[in-house]
Formats: C-alpha cells, structure tokens, sequence
C-alpha cells in the first residue's frame, strides 16, 4: 500500500512537535483574525502571510493550512452568533445557524458545524491523498501547449462560477496577468513596466497585492459603512447534540462532504459554491423543506461540511498541476512560491515530505479546531464586542508592520497604499478583485508556456486545437463561456447569487 | 446625454487606459515573432485584448445597458485618512522609529471613524504600542528601527 506508506511519511512530518505547534498556532490566530466580522479567509490569509515568511517552507505552509481552517471556521462561528458571515462561504449557515442561535441552540449549531466540518475535513483529507498521486502523474504527460490550455480552463471557470459581469471578470484577470508581467523578464531578463523603479525589478510583491486589494481595502469600505452589531448577549450553553439532532445531521454531513469534495476540485469551485450548493440538495430534497431557515439542523450541517471539504480538496488541482482553482489556493499558491517551491505536479516526488506532511496536518488542523475551538468559542464571542473603531487601527498596524518585515523595506508599504487605493476603485465600479488574483499568479507560467508552445510548434498556433488533451480544454472553456451567456442557465446564475 | 450605467462605463475607461498603456509600453521592448516571443509580445496582446474588452463595456455602459444606474457613491474622509496614513507610516518608520511611527499610524487613522474620539484613540495607540514592542520586537525579534535615528545614533 503506497498510500499508507505516504500517509505514515506525511505523519513523521506533522506529528514533530514544531509542526503540531505551528499548526495549531495557525488555526488559533486565523480564528482569531477570522472571527472578525467581514474578514474572510482570504483576508486573513494577505494579512498574516508576513507572519509564515520565517519558518521553514513545509512548517509555514501547515501554518497558512492552519490559517486558513481556522478562519474559515471563525467565519462559521460568527454567522452563527451574529448573522455576520465572516466570509461568502459561510453565508448560507447564517440562514438556519442563526436561528438555531435564537431558539438558544447556538452551542448545538457550534457543535455540529465543527464535527460536520471534522468529519467532512477527513473525508476530503483522504480524497486528496487518493487522487494526488495519479493525477500529478498524469500531469508530467502535459506539455506546454497542454499547460496553457488548462490554465485558460482554470481562469474561465474561475470566472463564470463566480458573481457579477463576466466581461469585467474577464478584463480582471487579464488586468491581473498584465500585473504578473511587471518586473524581470525571465527569459530575456528585460526589465518590463518597471518604471525605472529598482524595487519592482522582482515584481508586484504578492503580500502587497493582496494585502492591499484584500485587507487595506476591507478596512476602506467597512469604515463607509456606519452599521451596529447586535451582539448575542444570551449564555452559550448545551453543546451536546441530542439523539435527534444526531439523526437529522449525520446523513447531511455526509451529502455535505461528498457535494463539497467533488465541487472542491473543480476550477472556480471552492468552498461558497460547494455549500450553496450543498444547501440546496438539502433543501430540495427533505421531506419537509419549509423547516428550512427556521432553525433546521441540516442547513448548518450541510453547508459546513460542504464548504470544509471543498477547503480541503481544492489543493488537489493546486498541489497536482499547479492550476489553483479558487483566489484562497492563489493566495496558498503565492505563498509557496515566496518560499520558492513552484506547485505543480514536481512538489510530490521532489519534496514528499512536504507535500505529504501538509496533507496529514490538514487533518491535524481539523482535530485542533474541534478540541480548541468549542471550548474557546466564549473568548472568540468577547472579541467580537471590542469595537470596530479599536479594532481597525490595529489590523491596519499588523499589516505595515508585516510588510515592512517581508523584504525591510518601506516601498512594500507604499505599494500595497496603492493597491489599497485600486481595491477600492474596483470595490466602487463593483469589479471583483479576486479574478486578478489568480491571473497575477498564473501570468508568468502561462506566457512562460505559450512562449514554449510556440517554439516548439515553430509559431504555428494550431499546436493548441490538434493535441487532443490542449483541445478538450481550451472546448470545455468555450463551453463554459457559452453556457453562461445562455438565457436560461443566466437567469438561474442571477438568481442563485440574488439569495446570498 | 445621460450614461445608462455610469458604473460599467468607469470600468471600460478603466480597462481601455490599463491596456492602452500595456500596449504602448510594450512596444518599447523587444516583440519578437510568434515562433521566438520577445519580453513585448504577450503583454502587447493582453493590452489589446483589455483595450478590446473595455470597449464592450465601455460601449454598453453608455447606450446598452438596461435600465438606468447610479453613479458609485464616495466617500473621501476614510479612504483619504487610511492611505495617508499608511504612506506616512511608511515615510517616517526609519527616520522616527517604531514606537512614534506606530502612535501617530493608530492615531490618525482612527480620524476615519466616524466615532471618532482623542482618549479612546490615544489610549488605543499607548496599548499598541506596548505590544508591537512585546511582541514584534522583543518576541518575533522582526528587524524593525524601535527608536529614531538621531536618538538611536546616539546610544
């Protein structure tokens, strides 16, 4: 058994007391940072990358590991607590977390939704370990022309699963491949859109980029806000699920976590479409669907589960193809980088015991937030009544403080100043920024890709339209173009995205 | 004549200008052919689709969209408050240090709330900075400039 034996590598390698310290490490502070209203994991993560950049490559990424569960389950906590989504993928557990919590059930709806997500985690866990070792094989057969196709694959999906105007989601990706040409040229070693600026010679640095379109500009637009919290006074109490609330939630967690893992895998899945989606099929098909958004227990157990299963197996095409599917991976995908390991199919056999200790310690991350976090979701509840006004100063300090840290060098800072200024241009014109993400990380492979494609093909395009695999992609892509712009699937997309 | 949708036609001039740009500094490096790419052809191509893409919007912007639409809403005082604070982090971390540069970073960017109050903010600031020193310099041991310049030189 090669997996076992995988496994068993990946556990000497998670189990070292560093690794299980910064792992937990990871989901206390990203809980931290997540439970924040508004500050999803994608935020989170831009504004505590700095904060991995001195660990070794393998400890900082089961950290960003950590990180990201932990946010994405502070995400959870405050839906439930508040009807404050901390991030998008938590949006649906608001509708019946919520009211479980008025109904004074909110330790319950706790309860479940971190076994939910533990169960949905392993699961996934197992998943990824399963499918890495074929399909990263299956990527060494890729050539250039193939590279490339998939990455446009990738982009589009991205794109048509996401909200809002395709054409503008489109234009923000290119704008974001533009962004990762600025810099060294690699292979001619010209310098481009450097503006004579020795600092960019290296490029856009990453943490500035999104710290500054995701974090700088979060605090920009909460700040025009001028809303009140309503904070849960009542005492959190009964943890424990009774024998009916077993029943009801066990077959969900495991609808929840085999729609999520399946949704995870797929370019522009990720964890909002996987529980939306996961919600759904409860919805549709229980018995008795009009319990739903009064408090049911299978719509807080679905989408959680959903939405961690998807967390976990959207490093799949990240870690396998170097393809990330969805801007949390693009931001686990510049963080690797920054450590100077390149994701792709290379990581497995070059660097097994990285990739396998940061698999194990996905489910170490797991366990620690069901053995932390319930006990601790008191001391996350009194975060959450320090207000907003204390709170920002010292999110904003973090993050200067950071970037000044990443290279000793304040030009970081005032980049990310513009990039904060940008994120908030493209906030007020409603561009998402998170397609710009994925085409900054993407742009240097896919020129460096055409550039050999063509090469190879003597400036002949048609290399992309007759290599079968280059060709199913570059369809499928097309396909999915198409299909959005098609009157019924359209108005079914509007719709979906109307009820978050 | 009234733009139908002020918001979708930023967004094109947004994306014409970005290309544009692309394009023209494109062409100051090397093109190269499609079989040997210099460091100008993929952004060049990029800049024209970006050009071409933004037109669209543009277009449907001002006579294609349905319906008429808002112009986005400002507000300058936070934006405003947030960067210039940050870039005035930025300016004076090395000259004043980190404990000065931290008060006056927390200070002014809590002007952008509209709650905004001088001993919530000055206190908020003195506990910050005890734990940026707690914690950044003394715990994480990250290479920062604590003290100014001409104090520190001094020592």
């Amino acid at each position: 058994m090669e997996l076992l034996s995988n496994l068993a590598l990946g556990f000497q390698t998670a189990v070292s007391p560093m690794n299980l310290l910064y792992c937990l490490a990871g989901a206390l502070i990203g809980t931290l940072i997540g439970v924040l209203p508004g500050i999803g994991p994608v935020q989170t993560i831009a504004i505590l990358l700095p904060t991995t950049f001195a660990l070794p490559p393998v400890s900082a990424l089961i950290m960003l590991g950590g990180i990201y569960y932990g946010a994405q389950y502070g995400g959870s906590t405050t839906s439930i607590l508040l009807n404050v989504p901390g991030e998008a993928s938590s949006v649906v557990t608001c509708l019946d977390g919520h009211q479980m919590a008025r109904q004074g059930r909110a330790g319950a709806a706790l309860t479940v939704s971190a076994l939910g997500s533990f169960v949905a985690g392993t699961f996934a866990t197992l998943v990824l370990a399963v499918l890495a070792v074929p399909l990263s094989e299956l990527a060494f057969k890729f050539g250039p022309a193939e590279y490339f196709s998939l990455m446009v694959f990738g982009l589009i999906g991205s794109v048509v699963l996401a909200s809002g105007s395709m054409l503008k989601a489109v234009g923000m990706i290119v704008l974001g491949l533009l962004t990762g040409m600025i810099g060294t040229d690699v292979t001619s070693g010209a310098h481009r859109f450097t503006f004579g600026i020795p600092e960019l010679a290296d490029g856009v640095g990453f943490v500035s980029l999104a710290m500054g379109l995701f974090g700088i500009c979060d605090i920009i637009t909460s700040l025009e806000k001028r809303e009140k919290r309503d904070i849960l006074k009542s005492k959190l109490t009964g943890f424990w699920l009774n024998k009916e609330d077993l029943r009801a939630a066990w077959p969900a967690v495991v609808r929840g976590s085999l729609c999520g893992s399946i949704l995870g895998i797929l370019p522009g899945g990720g964890a909002i479409i996987s529980s939306f989606t996961a919600y759904m099929i409860e919805k549709k098909s229980a018995r008795n669907p009009e319990n739903f958004g009064k408090g049911d227990i299978r719509g807080v157990a679905a989408p959680e589960s959903a939405n961690n299963a998807a967390a976990q197996t959207s490093f799949v095409p990240l870690l396998t193809l170097g393809i990330p599917p969805n801007v949390v991976l693009a931001m686990m995908a510049g963080a690797m980088m920054i450590h100077g390991i390149q994701p792709g199919p290379r990581v497995i056999s070059s660097n097994p015991e990285l990739f396998w200790g940061v698999i194990v310690s996905m489910w170490f991350g797991n366990l620690i937030l069901v053995l932390l976090n319930l006990p601790l979701v008191g001391i996350w509840v009194r975060l959450l009544s320090v207000p907003y006004r204390l709170l920002y100063p010292a999110i904003l300090l973090f993050c200067c403080i950071g970037l000044y840290s990443v290279n000793n060098n304040t030009f970081d800072i005032g980049l990310t100043a513009l990039c904060g200024f940008l994120g908030y241009v493209f906030h007020k014109l409603e561009c998402e920024p998170a397609p710009l993400i994925l085409g900054f990380v993407l742009g240097p492979m896919m020129e460096e890709n055409l550039r050999r494609g063509m090469l190879l093909s003597r400036g002949d395009p048609s290399v992309f339209f007759t290599r079968p695999l280059s060709l199913a992609f570059l369809v499928l892509a097309v396909a999915m173009l198409v299909a959005v712009t098609l009157p019924g699937i359209r108005r079914g997309r509007e719709k979906a995205f109307k009820e978050e | 004549m009234r733009i139908r949708h002020p918001k979708d036609f930023l967004t094109g001039v947004m994306f014409v200008s970005f290309g544009s740009a692309a394009m023209v500094l494109s062409l100051g490096l090397t093109i190269g052919t499609a079989a040997k790419m210099g460091p100008g052809y993929f952004p060049f191509a990029l800049g024209a689709f970006l050009v071409m893409l933004g037109s669209v919007i543009l277009l449907r912007g001002l006579f294609w969209a349905k319906g008429l639409h808002g112009w986005p809403v400002l507000q300058l005082k936070p934006v405003a408050i947030v960067l210039v604070s940050v870039i005035l982090f930025s300016q004076i971390l090395r000259p004043l240090g980190l404990l000065l540069s931290t008060a006056a970073l927390v200070v002014l960017v809590s002007k952008a709330s509209h709650e905004f109050r001088w001993k919530e903010a000055l206190l908020n600031a003195a506990v910050l900075v005890a734990i940026v020193l707690v914690v950044f310099v003394y715990f994480l041991e990250f290479q920062l400039p604590v003290w100014p310049s001409f104090i520190a030189g001094r020592i």
